[in-house]
């Protein structure tokens, strides 16, 4: 074996009889890489860490996650509220799926400019493609496991396309639910499914780095390497790139996790899945938008299946379509010019995709379907005859360019701007008046005052009708309250005992580990006392809204008289804001409806400001946690990352 | 590339630094993935348990749960008491004080789990079986505790844990 002579008997020892340092060797100090990879090429180990940031963080939630209807949605609260760094390793989680994304799409546009699918690399290429359909598969899975009202209704909107197969349509449906629509039998498997899934994409990414070294990176020139002076061992040069690019993307990554873990999702995902009603908007995660577009944007059932499908499948085929001999987009001015219409249409797409399927947005959409096809299936044939391509340099080595760190950070924030479009809901609450809270912003604090007057609204107003039942009363300590205080409010109330020797079913007075207690019995009572409409749990309202905090308090302060010509249904109040301007709940607050113990005039602003400081506590807990570790981390992150600049600079230097 | 230029640039003072760095991040970032197997705070809240003890007659026991494990909790005859004192004397593996084991004579309270390996021993109930001692036998491995749970006989190495408990009123008791 003519293997590198390792200093260390030890590591000479084992490579003697397990090759692994050599094979190491070989494939990283060894491997031959062109030199004048640009930065859109680190998005491929970027997509490889974020697989393992989703191994890690997946294995690790599943150890206190219960994939059972009754249980799955208050497991997650568990794991958010109870569980040691939970929120943080939720977070990860949640965002870390739309990082992966990201950093898969790029890598995916990157390789489509410079023609990576092109001969010798088509099964490298197909290898990336079927990753990604196998991280479509395991995302939409995962996104049904937090059981909320979306994981439901996305879980039944999917499995349905199946139903669009003519003949078997209906029965692979059944097959897949286990039942008679998504339930507990679906869950399961899904759950079970979405462990397996990330290990066969583990096994498709060896098999895709394998296809990889056999003839090594594509590059921005897209020309073969002539020799030695066109290429650098991937190790030490493109480790210290690539690790000088994960920073930056880390801290883009760590800034959503700490500061806006919920903006990629959906406020409607924290109400707890409901198999009768179905939320009004509902809407993918935005990495699907663009296939969801193209689904809704062909009138036929079956059809707008098979489209969103070819769409995909459009990939699988894509270096049999492109016969340009010319790899890269730099030397094909017309392709070039094509390329990047294709992107902004599904740029496009995703927008639509978030947008309600009428009007105009069903128009716009037809139109992007139609050009995204046309991309492929007429504009790339005729391009490799009709196009001519500029000259080629003659080696990498003469004409070494390099495009700034500039243009990909460009991207990223273009990116974050389709994730903004991509939840146009979010903005559009626009006639919900914003308002100053103490705990917003990246070093928002709760006041423990505004708390405790909060606590105390909810007393005396609310708890009469709405349940809390993901606060235990421990959690009251949070507020400012010792445990004796804790433990004189539990006393207050009572909570069902087990049964006692008799067999009967008492009441005791609650104790500081109980959680809140609901006010009725069950939800038909509660149903009964409220005029048939269900008050619904509190604790999560003020993260199952959209406009959060803001929406709360307008909710609480938005009751007027009607206008002479609006007729009101019975038994409900006109609400500037509510939609329909018409609510079920009766105005809540009223002037001193409390009396505060700390001496505070109690006006109805003054009470709608404490009691919505209060619920946003009681939906997140975590969130002074998480914004004081966040600045730490995001701090520690970036001094790694300007160190690995300079290292990766002087790294480079000999070979500038 | 030349091999040397490689050895002077990893030997960096920035590059080590760097890696250094990485590392202890990456070090400090594995923690919350380990913590989170610690008991939640929602576990370590059931920490305690309240129990009613007036129902329970001389000579009777009951096992109540406390962090998931049997706790037993028995009133004592006088005759049991006077023989867990006389075998104060006795060769016992685990050398303890009868009265170093309980509050108040009469109420004795043990963590049942047997100092073996974990299997409940029987005894609670009239017609179990006792062991040589008159307190308890684990029928995994046949250890014998006595009327103080003090192991006597068999694998076990250690008496009956008793644990931390106190007499919130004549008929109750907090375990925890
Ligand atoms: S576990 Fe009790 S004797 Fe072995």
């Amino acid at each position: 074996m003519s293997g590198p002579n390792f200093p260390n008997p030890i590591v000479r020892w084992i490579d003697h009889r397990l090759p692994v340092f050599t094979f190491m060797h070989h494939e990283m100090h060894e491997y031959p890489t062109p030199k004048n990879l640009n930065y859109w090429w680190n998005f491929g180990s970027l997509a490889g860490i974020m697989l393992v940031i989703m191994l890690v963080s997946g294995i690790t939630l599943a150890m206190s996650y219960t994939p059972h209807t009754s249980m799955a949605f208050d497991s997650v609260e568990r794991i958010m509220r109870d569980v040691n760094f939970g929120w943080l390793i939720r977070y990860i989680h949640s965002n870390g799926g739309s990082f992966f994304f990201i950093a898969v799409y790029i890598h995916i546009f990157r390789g489509m400019y410079y023609g990576s699918y092109k001969a010798p690399r088509e099964l490298l290429w197909l290898l990336g493609v079927v990753i990604m359909l196998l991280m479509m598969a395991t995302a939409f899975m995962g996104y049904v496991l937090p059981w909320g009202q979306m994981s439901f209704w996305g879980a039944t909107v999917i499995t349905n396309l199946f139903s669009a197969i003519p003949l078997v349509g209906e029965d692979i449906v059944t097959l897949l639910w286990g039942g008679f629509s998504v339930d507990n039998p679906t869950l399961n498997r899904f759950f079970s499914l979405h462990y397996l899934m990330p290990f066969v994409i583990v096994g498709v990414v060896v098999l895709h780095l394998v296809a990889l070294h056999r003839f090594g990176s594509n590059n921005p020139l897209g020309i073969d390497t002539k020799g030695p002076q066109d290429s650098i061992p991937f190790h030490p040069y493109y480790t210290i790139k690539d690790a000088y690019g994960l920073g930056v993307f880390l801290v883009i990554f760590a800034g959503f996790v700490f500061y806006a873990p919920n903006f990629l999702g959906e406020p409607d995902n924290y109400i707890p899945a409901n198999p009768l009603v179905t939320p009004s908007h509902i809407v993918p995660e935005w990495y699907f938008l663009p296939f969801y577009a193209i689904l809704r944007a062909v009138p036929d059932k079956l059809l707008g299946v098979v489209m969103m499908f070819a769409s995909i499948a459009m990939l699988f085929i894509l270096p049999w379509l492109d016969r340009s001999p010319v790899r890269s987009g730099s030397f094909r001015p017309v392709f070039r010019i094509f390329f990047w219409v294709l992107f902004a249409d599904c740029l496009l797409l995703g927008y639509l995709g978030a947008k309600p399927a009428s009007g105009i947005y069903v128009v716009l959409a037809r139109l992007g379907t139609a050009y995204y096809f046309a991309h492929f299936v007429i504009l790339l044939p005729l391009l490799s005859i009709f196009e001519t391509p500029r000259p080629l340099p003659k080696s990498i080595s003469q004409a070494v360019t390099s495009k700034g760190t500039a243009a990909v950070i460009a991207a990223l924030i273009l990116v974050g701007g389709l994730g903004l479009g991509g939840t146009p809901a979010k903005a559009s609450g626009g006639d919900i008046p914003k308002q100053d809270w103490s705990f917003s912003g990246p070093f928002g604090t709760f006041d423990r005052g505004e708390l405790q007057r909060g606590f105390q609204v909810f007393k005396d107003t609310c708890a009469g009708c709405h349940g809390l039942k993901y606060i235990a009363f421990r959690n009251l300590a949070a507020l400012g309250y010792n445990e004796l205080e804790v433990k004189a409010i539990a006393a207050e109330y009572e909570v069902l005992d087990v049964p006692n020797e008799e067999g009967e079913v008492l009441m005791r007075p609650a104790r500081a580990s109980d959680r809140w207690p609901s006010p009725f019995a069950n939800d038909n009572a509660a149903r009964a006392s409220n005029g048939g409409a269900l008050p619904p749990d509190l604790s999560l309202m003020a993260k199952a809204r959209i406009g959060g905090p803001d929406y709360l308090y307008a909710l609480m302060t938005g009751y007027t008289e009607a206008p002479a010509d609006f007729s009101l249904s019975d038994g409900m109040s006109y609400h500037i804001y509510f939609g329909g301007n018409q609510i079920a709940m009766p105005p809540p607050l009223f002037e001193d409806g409390t009396e505060y113990s700390d001496g505070t005039k109690a006006t109805v602003d003054q009470q709608a400001r404490d009691i919505t400081a209060f619920l946003m506590w009681a939906a997140e807990p975590s969130l002074e946690d998480r914004n004081r570790m966040g600045f730490k981390v995001i701090l520690f992150l970036l001094v790694l990352t300007v160190m690995l600049y300079f290292s990766k600079r002087k790294i480079w230097a000999s070979v500038h | 590339m030349a091999d040397t230029h490689d050895d002077a640039t990893r030997r960096d003072f920035l590059h080590v630094a760097s890696a250094t760095v990485g590392l202890v991040g990456t070090a400090v970032a594995v923690w919350p993935f380990i913590d989170q197997m610690n008991p939640a705070a929602d576990t370590l809240a059931l920490a305690s348990t309240e129990l009613d003890i007036s129902g329970i007659e001389v000579g009777m026991a009951i096992t109540a749960v406390w962090r998931g494990k049997p706790v037993f909790v028995r009133q004592r005859t006088a005759e049991e008491i006077a023989t867990a004192a006389a075998d104060d004397k006795a060769d016992l593996p685990d050398p303890q004080l009868d009265a170093d084991r309980v509050q108040k004579t009469e109420w004795l309270i043990l963590v049942g789990v047997c100092t073996h390996l974990g299997c409940v021993p029987l005894g609670q109930k009239s017609g179990d079986p006792k062991g040589d001692y008159g307190g308890w036998f684990c029928p995994c491995h046949g250890s014998h505790y006595d009327t103080s749970g003090r192991i006597r006989k068999g694998p076990a190495p250690l008496n009956l844990p008793v644990p931390p408990y106190a007499f919130t009123s004549d008929t109750t008791i907090k375990i925890g």
